[in-house]
């Protein structure tokens, strides 16, 4: 499946039952020079649209979102030994974490990279 | 009011900014650069390498005229004008009765006036305390038309050099009139990042040729308002409405070294009985800076405690330190923790972060001699 976006920025790409969760490439601009990342412990149960993590540029620090619900399965530490590469690979190896999804429907609610584009273009 | 109702001032910049690339943002009602293409981080770390240019015109420039001049304005401010030599500068306050922070300034002696440098968010109000405060004898003249540049970092002198040969012969806080571009110009030997460099007050009209040409020298880049706030913060340098206002004294700031021995025993500014009793007794709190043991920032407003234990006060300004490749902070404690090497705690997120009380500057002041 290609990637889903929601309306805080964060990506979501579908791996059978198992999803992988980042920040998109246009959030990561926005934000600038990020240099600290927080990850949810392996094994949280997270419900959509709660805070989940932590990215922080030199400026401001932001909460990253569950785009839907499930269970922690894996976290990314590359991005927390060097929180730059959520500035080089955005939406590959910067990622944040995978989850067990429990409602699997809520990807139906999200947007495409067309809709999310045009999206970020409005804001 | 909200910005959709005022709209933003510009600078003589501000076509140039948004040539280079610049992200704009609203600060002090001016459109601001707060970043260019390079980012914070790279900007950052080229000023302390290299050379910066900072478009600093949203700031307010005043001169005093008249045979009072001096005097009369250490009747606001508990900085020693008098003795303050020409061609020098000086930091000070104006302070409010109750002993705080009305704003922060530099005061320089251009020999037939004073000229001093407010902050952009207080510069109406502090015209107008001048207005009010000053007798008739003193005239006063707002030069907030002017373009103001601070070109800052190692490279800094060399640079200036070639536009302006007498800014090389300036002392660390000297100020002098000079010559740029066969213009009149202010040029001292200041800024607000810890490094070497200049602050150059000049035409409007001339500002951005001047920018220009300063940015075509190979050592020089466009630096914006995000890293400006980070190499300050690293200088343990105090920013204004966030680590000093009309709550915080200059002793509780850690700023009795601008106030001479003559003004702490005779007074004669506002707020002076609280600043001599604070001098005598010690204040009952201080702005410290703060090292966070690990890797997340503690963020303006972060409550500090002390170590399992009671509320000490809250950060005031922090984030991440380029140059120290960390988290830094400063931030009000309670005098009996202000010492450095303190065992303090910040709530960041609900967590306790462990954290010390450090000594400022994070990075060394590499100031001209």
């Amino acid at each position: 499946m290609s990637l889903r976006f929601t309306k805080d920025h964060e990506w979501i790409k579908r791996e059978g039952n198992l999803a992988t969760i980042g920040i998109s490439e246009h959030a990561q601009g926005q934000l600038g020079d990020v240099v600290f990342v927080e990850l949810p412990e392996v094994g949280r149960v997270l419900k959509q649209g709660e805070a989940a993590a932590v990215v922080e540029s030199v400026k401001a620090a932001s909460d990253v979102y569950a785009p839907v619900s499930g269970k922690v399965v894996e976290v990314n530490p590359a991005v927390v030994a060097d929180p730059a590469l959520v500035n080089r690979a955005a939406q590959g190896d910067g990622w944040f974490f995978r989850l067990e999804l429990s409602q699997p429907a809520e990807l139906d609610g999200l947007m495409d990279a067309g809709a999310y584009a045009a999206f970020a273009k409005g804001e | 009011m909200t910005e959709s109702e005022t709209p933003l001032k510009t600078t003589p910049l501000d076509g140039l900014h948004r040539a280079l690339g610049a992200r704009m943002v609203p600060f002090a009602g001016y459109a601001m650069p707060v970043q260019y293409k390079d980012g914070i981080l790279a900007e950052h770390l080229h000023t302390r390498a290299a050379c910066g240019l900072f478009d600093v015109s949203h700031m307010g420039r005043i001169e005093l005229f008249g045979e009072e001049r001096a005097r009369a304005l250490e009747t606001l401010v508990p900085g020693d004008i008098l003795s303050l030599a020409l061609g020098r500068q000086r930091y000070t306050q104006f302070t409010a009765e109750s002993g705080g922070i009305r704003d922060d300034l530099m005061v320089a002696n251009l020999g037939d006036r004073l000229s001093l440098v407010v902050n952009a968010g207080c510069k109406d109000e502090d015209l107008a305390h001048l207005r009010a405060g000053l007798p008739k004898s003193v005239r006063i003249e707002p030069l907030f038309e002017r373009a103001l540049l601070a070109l800052q970092g190692p490279k800094a002198a060399a640079v200036m050099a070639r536009f302006a040969p007498a800014a090389g012969g300036l002392p660390f806080m000297g100020a002098a009139e000079m010559t740029v571009l066969d213009a009149p110009a202010v040029v001292s030997r200041s800024g607000y990042t810890g490094e070497d460099g200049f602050e150059i007050s000049l035409p409007a009209a001339i500002a951005a040729d001047f920018a220009q040409r300063l940015l075509r020298e190979p050592e020089v880049k466009p630096i914006g308002l995000g890293a400006r706030d980070s190499l300050r913060l690293e200088a343990g340098l105090c920013l204004y409405g966030h680590d000093i206002d009309l709550t915080t004294t200059p002793i509780e700031a850690g700023l009795a070294w601008s106030i001479a021995k003559r003004r702490r025993e005779a007074g004669g500014f506002p707020g002076d009985a609280v600043v001599r009793r604070q001098l005598a007794e010690g204040a009952s709190r201080r702005l410290v800076g703060i090292k966070p043991d690990g890797r997340a920032p503690a963020r303006e407003g972060t409550e500090i405690r002390a170590p399992g234990g009671a509320v000490l006060g809250r950060v005031t300004s922090g984030g991440f330190g380029p140059t120290v490749n960390g988290p830094i902070a400063m931030g009000y404690v309670a005098a009996a923790s202000a010492k450095p090497g303190t065992a303090l705690e910040l709530m960041v997120r609900g967590k306790a972060l462990p954290a010390a009380v450090v000594a400022l500057p994070f990075v060394p002041k590499r100031y001209a001699a």
